[in-house]
């Protein structure tokens, strides 16, 4: 079925005129009616989106296409700002907040021909790692209504669904349900990753100054990036390739990038690959199906001759209580923007411009918001600001040599389990608070952002509970490429199977002849030829 | 059929199975074929031998993976922290007047102990000596545009945005008023 395809795929699809950007965003649409109860959107934009359509087939059918993104419909994270769309984070605070600019990333998407389908749900202000705690629900994992997971654990659906991950949960699901071909999220500490490994799609996060910020409503400034969510890796390096760049609005992007990526190269020989398979990377709570994906794919790469060595980041363990101090104070600093008086909430309370701002900011955030900023204004006060906050900084420091000397003893990348299991059921999920939750699910995710270096989840495999397991590779500062390059490698030779449409009958589906049947990976590479 | 073909034709019908259900049918295979290993005939033993390698693909015990079996982490304990730090009602107020998210309950002093309890764990690790990084793209300098303007005037649009506007002004109540404390609420 057509939303099965990927990127790539229908991207020559429309170009050569077997379906039209119209019936593509139509069918998306309905998928997004369809798949209503994942709550995976907070704003469908159906006008726009079908204008931005009509615009995109008036251009293929006079053949000037705008790039490889044309006419493919995409979601956005909510806190990224989109112009005369509601742009929430997912917050009371800016319910009703309309934003009178897009952010940089999302016009350089616009002005490529994508079509965007809509703001997808999110955690409050991505604090979170479940994207339960939003104004407008939780989001829920496709793969709760798939055949795997209704056999395999034998749950039901409404009542044993299983969380998205998070933050950016609804991004994850809108790709992982085929509302959309790609999407945008954020990545603080995982934000991109947790949900891309949960809902079983590849899920990027550039290096940390490689992608702008301009429009990204901020969580922590010195981590955040905007991540890449796609069903592929060829895909999401043709996105980074749109939205890499320099941008003069955002002065932590860099003047200096690598050359936009066109393609990642499909021959190379892997006894020049050096991965790292960090021993501190297997913390406590991993599961063992996840410790069996890492071993597998470990040997997968040993058997095909990469070079592959067990190396030692000693901070790793400290990273996640360094990750937690930095972000709430930063998020403190963040969260102040928000009194009610440029923008956003309001209270009714006019006593005082100090009462007006506590009322408005106490209806305005949830109580994860509000204890962040309460315990990030403590490690920043005068007494403790050397005892907390310059700690935290000297331990980041810590972190990211460990990872400088890793990379400069010659390793290209290393290889880690994402999450520590499979997506959990939200009943389970909601019996801890936020900060204990984002503290376990975070650990592994979170050293990448704190040294700023690239990372990608691939998915690898489904657990016993018919759920997707994800793997991390995280590579040196400014080598997305070669990290995409391993990473599609992976995808190549486990054969993930994405999510199966249950197609709705009577729609008068477009059929898409793809490629020719080609052996399946395992076939070609373990079983014994003759 | 040849072995090859034979073996082939198991190797789909084991590897659908799953890899659990494999390795042990393999090591069963494997160990009731080395017990007749004396009378083995060349089929037997070239079997065995195609078997081993595709079963150590799949099999996560005993192999020579390098990754770790068990966690590495060495748990931080009680007595390595210093002492708690107590959260007097006065630094609550002092916090609540910075944060201005009304949050003197209970519940957020609960909160924030935790909170704290948890940055304390950041002391176990030696930093003698070391700079505090502020970025990790600190051995860049900043770019810095042209001092000249390059976009604005959009004054009305921004001004729509807020929810109480006079012509060109927000509107904000009297200020200079401190927040009541906890005895006056």
């Amino acid at each position: 079925f057509i939303q099965r395809l990927l990127r790539i795929e229908v991207s020559l699809a429309l170009k050569e005129g077997r379906i039209s950007p119209t019936e593509l965003c139509r069918k998306c649409l309905n998928r997004i009616k369809k798949t209503h109860h994942l709550n995976a959107y907070i704003t469908v934009s159906e006008e726009l989106a079908l204008k931005q359509a009509h615009e995109a087939e008036s251009r293929l059918s006079k053949g000037v296409s705008k790039g490889p993104l044309d006419g493919i419909p995409f979601a956005v994270k909510d806190n990224f700002c989109t112009e005369n769309i509601k742009t929430t984070c997912a917050s009371n605070m800016l319910k009703d907040y309309t934003p009178p600019y897009n952010a940089t990333v999302v016009q350089k998407l616009l002005d490529q021909g994508a079509v965007l389908m809509g703001k997808t749900n999110l955690d409050e202000f991505a604090m979170g790692s479940g994207s339960t705690d939003s104004a407008f629900g939780p989001v829920r994992n496709p793969w709760s209504y798939e055949a795997a997971y209704r056999e395999k654990s034998g749950a039901d659906p409404d009542a044993d669904w299983v969380i998205a991950g998070g933050s950016s949960g609804g991004s994850a699901a809108a790709v992982a349900s085929l509302t959309s071909f790609f999407s945008l999220g954020s990545d603080t500490g995982g934000s991109t990753r947790n949900p891309g490994a949960l809902c079983g799609v590849v899920a990027l996060k550039p290096t940390y100054g490689l992608v702008s910020r301009h429009g990204l409503i901020p969580l922590v400034n010195s981590m955040d990036v905007p991540g890449i969510i796609t069903r592929s890796v060829h895909d999401a390096a043709t996105v980074l390739g749109v939205l890499q760049g320099h941008d003069v609005k955002d002065s932590t992007t860099v003047t200096d990038h690598p050359t936009p990526l066109t393609g990642l190269p499909d021959d190379f020989d892997p006894r020049n690959i050096r991965v790292g398979i960090p021993k501190e990377y297997h913390g406590p709570g991993l599961s063992q199906e996840t410790l069996a994906q890492w071993s597998r794919v470990a040997d997968m790469f040993e058997q095909a001759g990469f070079q592959v060595e067990q190396v030692s980041l000693p901070h790793t363990q400290h990273s996640i209580v360094c990750y937690h101090v930095l972000c709430h104070a930063e998020v403190a600093s963040n969260m102040a923007r928000f009194d009610g008086l440029e923008y956003g909430h309001r209270s009714d309370v006019s006593s005082s411009t100090e009462a007006m701002y506590a009322a408005t900011r106490h209806g305005g955030f949830n109580d994860v918001v509000r204890g962040r900023i309460l315990s990030g204004n403590y490690f920043l006060l005068k007494q403790n600001y050397e005892h907390y906050f310059v700690k935290a900084q000297q331990v980041r420091r810590l972190i990211n040599e460990d990872f400088r000397r890793v990379f400069g003893s010659g390793v290209d990348v290393l290889l880690t389990p994402t999450t520590l299991s499979d997506a959990m059921r939200h009943t389970d999920f909601v019996q801890e608070d936020n900060r204990t939750r984002s503290a376990q699910e975070d650990i592994f995710t979170q050293p990448a952002n704190m040294a700023g270096l690239p990372a990608v989840s691939v998915p690898t495999a489904l657990s016993s509970r018919g759920l997707p397991i994800g793997l991390q590779l995280i590579g040196p500062a400014f080598q997305d490429r070669s990290l995409l390059t391993v990473a599609q490698w992976i995808e190549q030779k486990v054969g993930f199977a994405p999510i199966r449409y249950h197609g709705d009958a009577g729609e008068g589906e477009i059929r898409v002849d793809v490629l020719p049947s080609t052996p399946t990976v395992w076939e070609k590479n373990y079983l014994i030829p003759c | 059929m040849s072995v090859v073909n034979y073996t082939r034709t198991l190797q789909k019908v084991i590897l659908n199975i799953g890899p659990r259900c494999y390795h042990r049918w393999v090591t069963t295979a494997s160990v009731a074929l080395r017990i007749r290993d004396s009378k083995q005939n060349f089929r037997c033993r070239l079997w065995c031998g195609l078997l081993t390698p595709v079963h150590y693909q799949y099999s996560t015990e005993g192999n020579t993976s390098k990754v770790p079996s068990v966690a590495t982490w060495e748990p931080v304990l009680e007595n390595q922290l210093p002492p708690a730090k107590q959260v007097p009602a006065d630094l609550v107020d002092k916090l609540e007047r910075l944060a201005l998210v009304d949050f003197p309950n209970q519940e957020g002093l609960v909160c924030l102990k935790k909170a704290i309890r948890f940055a304390d764990q950041l002391h176990v690790v030696d930093t003698e000596g070391v700079d505090p990084m502020d970025s990790v793209l600190e051995n860049r300098a900043l770019y810095l545009r042209e001092d000249a303007v390059a976009e604005g005037d959009c004054a009305d649009r921004l001004l729509q945005l807020s929810k109480d506007t006079v012509e060109e002004y927000f509107v904000a109540p009297p200020g200079n008023i401190p927040l009541p404390g906890r005895e006056e609420c």
